[in-house]
C-alpha cells in the first residue's frame, strides 16, 4: 500500500466508524490531487466528502464551525504553503476556541497540509513549516514518514479530539509498505528506526529516509548511529530522545525545514539543557527553494549532508 | 434592548482606566482590556434574535455583548466574565472579546474582524450534514465586508444552500475610521446580492423594522431555500473601545437613540408608561445584581491557565 493509499484507508475506516467524520477541501471529490481521497466521495457521498471552492481561509474557518457544532472534519489544505492563507483560522480560531470559550466547545479537526520539497515546484510549493505550528499552544503537529505511520497516525489524529496539523510529505506519496490496519500509533511517541551507540540522530518525515541512507554509510566508517523518527513534532517524544542522547552523548537533529528557528533548535536546546551533551542541528539553509535543480538541491537535506554532519559531530571534542 | 443598554452602561463604568490606549491611564479597573460597547446598536440584536430559538446558533463580533444577551445568555455569567471571574461564562478565559454561551447556541464573539463568518458558515454546514433544521445567525460589522471571509463565506453558504442569516450590523465605523471612505461600491447588500445572497436593508435603529425584516429573511432561511443577508444601518454611539473618547465622531442626535424611538412608538400605540418604566427598572436591577455577583465572584485558580487547551500532550506546558 502506498503512503497516499494508507491515509485514504485510515480516513475511510474513520468515516465508516463515526458519522461525525467528514472530509473537505479542494478537489477531494475527485480523489485529491495526490489520490489521498480516492474513492471516498463515491462511497460516502458528496455530503460527507465535501468539495470546496478555492478559499483556504474559509475552508479552515468553516471546519472550525463544523467542529464547534459537533462534526470531526478532516481538512485538506493541498500544501502547507496554501495553509498560510488560513493562518488566522488555524492559529486564532482552531487553536484558541476551546480555551478562550472556557471549555464550552472544542475543535476536533485534522488539517492536512503536505510539506516538503516536491521536485521542480519552487518556492511556494516546497516549504516545511512544522515549527510554525509547534509554536502554537492548542495544536498537535504530526509528520509521518512511512505508509504505516500515515495510516496509524491519521487514525490517531482523527480520534484525539484536538486540532491536529497533519503534515504528509509530497515526495513520499508513492512510497510502498505493507500496512497493518490494526497497528495503533500513539501521538507523541517516536520510533527508533535503528539502534546505535555513538550518536543519536533525531529526524522526521522524508528526512528519516535520507537519515537511514546516511547511517548505513556512517556504519561503514565505524560510526554507530541511533536513528529516531520523531513522528509527532508536538508533543515530541522528549523521553525517548533524552534516553537515547544520555546513552550516546551526542545529538544530531536533521530536518528539511530551514535550520534557523527550526524545530531541531528546540530539541537541541532541550537536550543540551538537560544533559549537557554535544548537539548539532542540520536543516535547509535559510533560502527560498529554487526552481532549477541545482538551486533546489541546495535546499535539500540529503544523506550526504547528514553523513558530513555525523562525522563533524564525531570529530568534535566531547 | 434596555437590558443590553443597562449592561453596556455598567460595563463601561467598570472599565474606566482598564486599558492604556487613546490617552487613558491604566488604573485599577474591574473590567480590563479593550471593551467594545454596542450602546446605540441594541435594536439590531433585539430585532433579529427575537426570531431565534435556543437551538439556533449564532456567531458574533468583538462588539458582541448585545447579541449574546439577546440570544438569552445570563447577565450574571456575562458580567462575571468581563470581571475575569471563574464564575464567568468562559471561566474568565475569554473576557469581552470572546464572550460565549454555548448553552444558548451562542458560539462566541471573536476578536478578529470577519472571522466569525466562516465559523458561522461551518456551523450551518454541520447542521445540514446532521440533518437538523436549526439556523445560524451570523453577525458582523460594516468593516468586515472589506475582508476576504465575507466573499468566501457568503459564496460557500450560497453554493451549499445553507440555513444562515448574515446580519451586517453597520455602525459606520471601522475602528476609528469612517467605513464609507474605505469601501468601494454600494456596500454590504449590493456585494451580497452580487455573490448570490439576496436580502434587504433596514433602519437598524428601528427595532420594529428590524424585527419585521428579520422575520421575512429568517422565514426564507428556515425554508431551506438558501442564505439571506440583512443589512441594518445603525450608529456606534461610543468610541471603538470604551476608553476611546471618539472625538472624530460627529455628535449623534438623541432622537436617533433606538431605545427612545422604541419607547415613543410603544407609547403612541397605547402602551402604558408605567409598564415601560417597570421593564427598564427591572433591567437595571438585573444588571446591578450582575455587577454585585461579578464583584464578589471567585478568581480563577492559577491552574485554570493550563486547562482547556488540548488533551494530546496535556501537562507538558513548560517544555
Amino acid at each position: 500500500m502506498s503512503y497516499a493509499q494508507a491515509a485514504c484507508a485510515a480516513l475511510e475506516r474513520a468515516m465508516e466508524g463515526d458519522e461525525r467524520v467528514v472530509a473537505l477541501g479542494e478537489d477531494v471529490g475527485r480523489g485529491g490531487i495526490f489520490g489521498q481521497y480516492r474513492g471516498l466521495q463515491q462511497k460516502f457521498g458528496a455530503a460527507r466528502v465535501i468539495d470546496t471552492p478555492i478559499c483556504e481561509a474559509t475552508i479552515m474557518g468553516a471546519s472550525v464551525g463544523m467542529a464547534l457544532a459537533g462534526l470531526k472534519p478532516v481538512v485538506e489544505m493541498r500544501v502547507v504553503d496554501f495553509a498560510l492563507c488560513a493562518m488566522d483560522e488555524i492559529v486564532n480560531q482552531a487553536a484558541k476556541s476551546r480555551f478562550m470559550f472556557g471549555g464550552q466547545g472544542r475543535v476536533p479537526l485534522v488539517a492536512r497540509m503536505p510539506i516538503g520539497i516536491w521536485a521542480g515546484s519552487a518556492a511556494q510549493h516546497s516549504q516545511s513549516l512544522e515549527a510554525w505550528f509547534a509554536h502554537v499552544p492548542g495544536l498537535v503537529v504530526a509528520a509521518p514518514a512511512t505508509p504505516q505511520d500515515n495510516y496509524s497516525l491519521l487514525a490517531a489524529a482523527i480520534e484525539c479530539g484536538d486540532p491536529v496539523i497533519y503534515m504528509e510529505h509530497k515526495e513520499l506519496w508513492g512510497l510502498q509498505q505493507e500496512v497493518d490496519a490494526d497497528q495503533q500509533v500513539e501521538l507523541g511517541k517516536a520510533r527508533v528506526l535503528q539502534e546505535g551507540s555513538d550518536v543519536t540522530l533525531v529526524t522526521w518525515s522524508r528526512t528519516a529516509h535520507a537519515a537511514l541512507e546516511a547511517v548505513e554509510k556512517a556504519s561503514a566508517r565505524g560510526i554507530s548511529v541511533e536513528v529516531i523518527d520523531l513522528r509527532t513534532i508536538w508533543p515530541w517524544d522528549r523521553e525517548a530522545v533524552l534516553a537515547s542522547a544520555a546513552k550516546t552523548k551526542r545529538l544530531l537533529v536533521a530536518h528539511e525545514a530551514v535550520r534557523t528557528a527550526g524545530f531541531g533548535a528546540e530539541i537541541a536546546a532541550e537536550v543540551a539543557e538537560q544533559l549537557g551533551v554535544r548537539v548539532k542541528r542540520l536543516g535547509s539553509p535559510r533560502i527560498p527553494v529554487g526552481y532549477s535543480k541545482p538551486l533546489e538541491d541546495e535546499a535539500r537535506v540529503g544523506s550526504g549532508k547528514i553523513l558530513e554532519a555525523l562525522e563533524t559531530l564525531m570529530q568534535a571534542p566531547m | 434592548m434596555v437590558r443590553i443598554r443597562a449592561f453596556e452602561n455598567a460595563a463601561e463604568e467598570a472599565s474606566k482606566g482598564g486599558v492604556a490606549a487613546f490617552g487613558a491611564n491604566l488604573g485599577d479597573a474591574k473590567v480590563r482590556g479593550p471593551l467594545h460597547l454596542s450602546t446605540g446598536q441594541e435594536a439590531v440584536a433585539a430585532g433579529v434574535c427575537t426570531h431565534l430559538a435556543r437551538t439556533d446558533l449564532m456567531t458574533s463580533t468583538h462588539r458582541g455583548h448585545g447579541h449574546t444577551i439577546a440570544k438569552g445568555a445570563s447577565l450574571d455569567a456575562m458580567m462575571c466574565e468581563l470581571f475575569g471571574r471563574a464564575s464567568g461564562c468562559n471561566g474568565g478565559k475569554g473576557g469581552s472579546m470572546h464572550i460565549a454561551d454555548f448553552s444558548v447556541g451562542m458560539l462566541g464573539a471573536n476578536g478578529v474582524v470577519a472571522a466569525g463568518i466562516p465559523i458561522a458558515v461551518g456551523a450551518a454546514h454541520a447542521l445540514k450534514v446532521r440533518g437538523e433544521e436549526a439556523i445560524v445567525a451570523c453577525f458582523f460589522g460594516d468593516g468586515a465586508i472589506n475582508r476576504g471571509p465575507f466573499l468566501e463565506g457568503l459564496n460557500w453558504a450560497a453554493i451549499h444552500r445553507l440555513r444562515i442569516l448574515f446580519v451586517c450590523e453597520d455602525n459606520r465605523w471601522s475602528a476609528t475610521t469612517a467605513t464609507d471612505a474605505m469601501t468601494a461600491g454600494d456596500g454590504a447588500l449590493a456585494r451580497a446580492c452580487a455573490i448570490g445572497v439576496p436580502g434587504e436593508q433596514v433602519d437598524g435603529n428601528d427595532v420594529f423594522a428590524v424585527a419585521a425584516a428579520a422575520h421575512r429573511q429568517i422565514e426564507y432561511v428556515r425554508s431551506g431555500a438558501g442564505p439571506r443577508v440583512l443589512h441594518a444601518t445603525t450608529y456606534r454611539v461610543k468610541g471603538h473601545v470604551s476608553v476611546d473618547p471618539a472625538k472624530y465622531q460627529v455628535d449623534r442626535a438623541i432622537e436617533d437613540d433606538p431605545i427612545a424611538a422604541a419607547l415613543g412608538r410603544l407609547l403612541s400605540i397605547g402602551a402604558e408608561k408605567a409598564l415601560l418604566d417597570a421593564i427598564r427598572t427591572q433591567a437595571e436591577v438585573e444588571v446591578e445584581g450582575a455587577v454585585l455577583a461579578a464583584g464578589s465572584g471567585p478568581w480563577p485558580d492559577r491552574g485554570a491557565a493550563y486547562t482547556d487547551i488540548q488533551d494530546t500532550g496535556a501537562g507538558r506546558w513548560l517544555e
